[in-house]
């Protein structure tokens, strides 16, 4: 178990590494920072003086490195566009993308277990096979269809939800949450249905295809045999050995929620961290680029280690060690 | 016929496809008294496991029992509904499948598989299934059992891990036995110790046995009377040491040749020439006549006599001591 | 089936093939491919078919804006079937133009992911050791990150690299390698794990003893084993391409307004959603959906039909 979680942890970190090495890139080659940081009237001395500030002068590896401990530090340098730290910007609006991304989570992964388990269970009933065919035109339908769908349906026809922002806010410390008033709720129902549709079709559709794999298995034929409820056999000894293959899948699809979220937070102008990465692509912001690289990073490798680590609790066969004798 | 535990008559099965309809088991009756060992032997594809499947209820989609009667204790049991039918795998009926390594689930403890067995069709506590379970695996011969009985499946070998299965259908007791090729994925030097195995428990308990194989050794040595299937049809019943000695049919001839066993003396192995029709392809008729050493003109025109109503051995107009 | 055999033309066997077989009875590929050929054809032809050629600021009157569907405009008396939006274009013609672009996008994207992943592929698979580790791990990582983020990312590089003023025009081509470096991990996948295959079987290694170069002989030997499977992953690329490429345009990060996509249309429309103009965005998003959906469609028929391992 511990030289598991070493390994990982250590290719976790070489992803990181190279991931750091492209933000490095982005900053260092694209557009050149000087150019970025000085206004059109500036001498060769501010060039230069700006140059030996930012370390420009040094090494290619020791610019990298300083990177890197600037951003272990969470310091990513200053917006070309906004002037201020970029530290700064992302904590302030992370809040917002993080309780999107949580709550279009959990109703990806319960409609998405529950429904893919019953239309694997009723392989051939009706209201399986309308699941099925709604599932495959959900997965053709872009995100931000759906989103002005819903806000086309909810918004100007009915006007029961409002179709942009995320309503009143109150703050925890530094934490903005909109999950503590009414309006800040209703604004989060449209969002969180487009952000999570997709991630739950996908899901159902894993966990329907993974389960009717496991039913063919000699083992719930052999559970049949010995006379199981079907209940017993479906729920016990089916849905245990479907979870392995899915929890993986389910794992990076929860991590792009995060990435998917950038699609939803334009559609419904939430103020999260996917807005302010596509408005810093359109004006070319690289910092701010280069800062939510590395935060997304992060969360997919931390996503990944959890993933591998839960894989490695589900499945005894994985057990490194453990000789059957026990207790 | 009182004595007998498993009684199948004329059965047939029927697999409906696009457009066609297939039909893997036809005609078959057999009995099995309790106590007895009736190994069922074919080739690949010759209905054997599908004749099995449709005793114990397993068809798979969309196979189904299309005629013919199933009696289990006196019990018609071919028509009872779903959870009736559950009711009695594994209190009844228990199976044994071929692979050992496929047929335990992988995530959960033996013990945990033996006891929601024994719960589910025996009126005891949680802790009398817990001793319970440990007393059937002491019985197929695991050693420690009771410190075993938390393992994984995958702590086990090939052999142990049929043991295992072995125990798994017999624990509720069940007075009829499926095993569906029990050996074939084994080792060959643990074959016969569970072949053995199953004997022995069989014999201890009044146990019925449809022993389900390829191997016509295994037969000889475990069963008491055997069936010769053949493209979905029994060309040959009888006790197993006159079937072995005098075969009757031209297929069961040919098979006996061509077993290691029963051609001792022989330089070499003769073989049945041609391949088993395919189901979707089976000559008209008696479906051996195309490899029949013996084929007349009628084999192509009549099928060969029901076992049942000529009271004889083999399905053959021309079987050795038939005559027409 | 005691008829003499009829003998067949080319045609007729095509036809009486298991492939024609089973598309001929799956109601879902007719339909689908149907759809798809259409609107590919009007998208080549939409310069002959299209009733207005929208781009040319000349031929616009910014009297015919929002005019209605299948209504003439109250000022100039015009009737124009899908309506105009703002500017008085035609809304038929621009999504005729904005589909060509689209499919081109699309088109252009899948066929240099598929062939930068095979290559990709037949070298990892081939030469193993570290080159076809180090090409491997790079797909790994990234498959790590969802394909509309490493699209987006690869975009805006691009365009930081771009010099201003080329901005524009350079928008479709770098849309293009954006799209197409976030979709070729699973062509080299498929082709490695064939490749690992081929490579061991005696052929190869026969014709490496006879001092032959087995690169190219695996290249004729492998190419048509991965060929179904490159196909059906093409299919689902393309689908995933006009996906991709649209909701780049939509957020602003694609085609730019001077060259509208799909995706672009319907970000312009989104401005006119809540004024009661809902034609301006309704139409161009029922064609991306049919676009879409018919191809996916397809791609999930022609793995049923030449892959069902693939699932």
């Amino acid at each position: 178990m511990l030289a598991f979680t070493i390994r990982r942890t250590f290719q976790s970190v070489v992803v990181l590494l190279v991931v750091g090495l492209v933000a490095f890139s982005m900053f260092r080659f694209v557009g050149d920072p000087v150019d970025n940081m000085l206004g059109q009237e500036r001498t060769g001395a501010d060039i230069e003086r700006l140059r030996t500030q930012l370390g420009l002068d040094q090494p290619f590896p020791v610019q990298y490195f300083k990177f890197l401990r600037g951003a272990v530090q969470g310091n990513f340098g200053v917006s070309y566009r906004q002037g201020r730290a970029v530290s700064g910007i992302i904590a302030e609006r992370l809040p917002a993308t993080l309780e999107l991304a949580a709550v279009s989570a959990i109703l990806a992964v319960v409609f998405g277990f529950g429904l893919g388990v019953f239309t694997a269970i009723r392989r051939d009933g009706w209201a399986a096979n309308t699941i099925m065919t709604l599932s495959l035109v959900g997965v053709s339908l872009p995100t931000f269809l759906i989103g002005i769908l819903l806000i086309y349906l909810f918004s100007v026809e009915l006007n029961w939800l409002p179709s942009f922002g995320r309503g009143d806010v109150v703050d925890l410390g530094w934490w903005r949450t909109g999950l503590l008033t009414e309006s800040g709720l209703k604004a989060l129902i449209l969002p969180a249905i487009t952000l999570g549709l997709y991630q739950m079709t996908l899901i159902m559709r894993l966990v329907r295809s993974e389960m009717l794999e496991v039913l063919r298995q000699d083992y719930i034929r052999f559970a049949r045999a010995r006379g199981l409820k079907e209940r017993v056999v479906h729920f016990r000894h089916a849905l245990k050995n479907t979870l392995i293959p899915v929890i993986t899948v389910t794992g990076l699809q929860l991590g792009s929620i995060i990435a998917f979220a950038i699609i939803t937070e334009t559609v419904f102008q939430w103020p999260g961290v996917g807005l302010l990465f596509i408005n810093s692509i359109q004006f070319v912001d690289i910092p701010i680029m280069a800062a939510y690289l590395m935060l997304i990073s992060v969360m997919f490798v931390g996503i990944n280690l959890v993933v591998d680590l839960l894989y490695f609790a589900i499945d005894p066969r994985l057990h490194v060690g453990s000789s059957g004798v026990k207790g | 016929m009182a004595a007998d535990v498993l009684s199948v008559r004329n059965l047939r099965v029927e697999i409906p496809l696009r457009n066609e309809v297939l039909c893997p088991v036809d005609g078959v009756s057999f009995n099995i008294p309790a106590g007895e060992i009736l190994g069922v032997v074919g080739e690949s594809g010759a209905g054997k496991s599908m004749t099995g499947n449709a005793v114990i209820g397993l068809l798979d989609r969309p196979a189904h029992i299309a005629g013919g009667e199933i009696w289990l204790n006196g019990q018609r049991i071919d028509n009872l509904p779903k959870e009736a039918m559950r009711r009695l795998r594994g209190k009844q009926i228990g199976m044994v499948f071929q692979d050992p390594l496929t047929s335990l689930n992988p995530l959960l403890p033996i013990g945990e598989q033996l006891r929601e067995t024994i719960l589910e069709h025996l009126p005891v506590t949680k802790p009398q299934a817990a001793a319970r379970a440990i007393a059937a695996l002491e019985e197929v011969g695991i050693p420690a059992a009771a410190r075993r009985i938390d393992s994984y499946p995958h702590e086990f070998s090939g052999g142990m891990r049929q043991r295992v299965v072995i125990a798994l259908a017999l624990c509720a007791e069940p007075s009829l036995v499926i095993a569906d090729e029990p050996t074939t994925a084994l080792d060959v030097s643990v074959q016969a110790q569970i072949i053995a195995l199953l004997k022995r428990l069989c014999r201890e308990r009044g146990t019925a046995v449809m022993l389900v194989t390829h191997d016509m050794g295994v037969i000889a040595e475990t069963s008491d009377s055997v069936a010769v299937m053949y493209a979905g049809r029994l060309c040959e019943l009888g006790p197993v040491r006159e079937v072995m000695t005098h075969p009757a049919h031209p297929y069961t001839i040919g098979l006996m040749a061509s077993t290691p066993l029963a051609a001792k003396g022989q330089k070499r192995l003769n073989q049945i020439p041609g391949a088993m029709p395919r189901l979707d392809n089976l000559p008209t008729a008696c479906a051996f006549h195309p490899r029949c050493p013996q084929v007349q003109d009628r084999c192509s025109v009549e099928p060969g006599p029901d076992l049942e109503a000529c009271g004889g051995r083999a399905a053959c107009w021309f079987a050795n001591g038939a005559g027409s | 089936m005691t008829q003499a055999p009829v003998p067949q033309s080319a045609i007729t066997r095509a036809w009486e093939s298991d492939f024609m077989w089973s598309f001929r009875h799956s109601p879902v590929a007719i339909v689908s491919f149907v759809v798809a050929a259409t609107l590919i054809f009007a998208a080549i032809f939409a310069p002959l078919i299209a009733p207005h050629t929208p781009f040319e600021p000349g031929t616009l009157n910014l009297m015919n804006g929002f005019s209605k569907p299948m209504e003439a405009n109250e000022f100039t008396g015009e009737t124009f079937v899908l309506g105009t939006d703002d500017q008085g274009r035609d809304v038929i013609s621009t999504i005729l133009y904005g589909m060509r672009i689209s499919l081109f996008v699309g088109f252009a994207a899948v066929t240099f992911a598929m062939v930068l992943g095979v290559t990709l592929g037949l070298v990892a698979g081939y030469a193993g050791g570290w080159t076809g580790t180090i090409i491997m791990r790079i797909a790994d990582v990234q498959l790590t990150f969802p394909g509309i983020l490493v699209a987006m990312l690869i975009f805006g590089i691009a365009k930081g690299i771009t010099p201003i003023h080329l901005r524009d025009q350079m928008a479709i081509w770098v849309l293009i390698l954006a799209i197409g470096l976030s979709e070729w991990v699973q062509f080299a996948r498929v082709v490695r794990g064939a490749t690992l295959v081929e490579r061991n079987k005696e052929y190869v290694q026969a014709a490496r003893l006879n001092g032959r170069r087995p690169l190219g002989i695996m290249l004729r030997h492998i190419l048509p084993n991965v060929l179904g499977p490159v196909l059906v992953i093409a299919t689902i690329s393309l689908a995933l391409a006009i996906i991709a490429e649209a909701t780049l345009s939509f957020l602003g990060v694609g085609a730019p307004p001077t060259q509208p996509s799909l995706g672009t249309l319907i970000r312009i429309g989104q401005g006119f959603l809540f004024s009661g103009e809902w034609w301006i965005i309704l139409f161009p998003s029922i064609t991306l959906l049919a676009l879409a959906l018919s191809v996916n469609l397809l791609g999930d028929w022609l793995r049923d039909v030449l892959n069902p391992k693939l699932r």
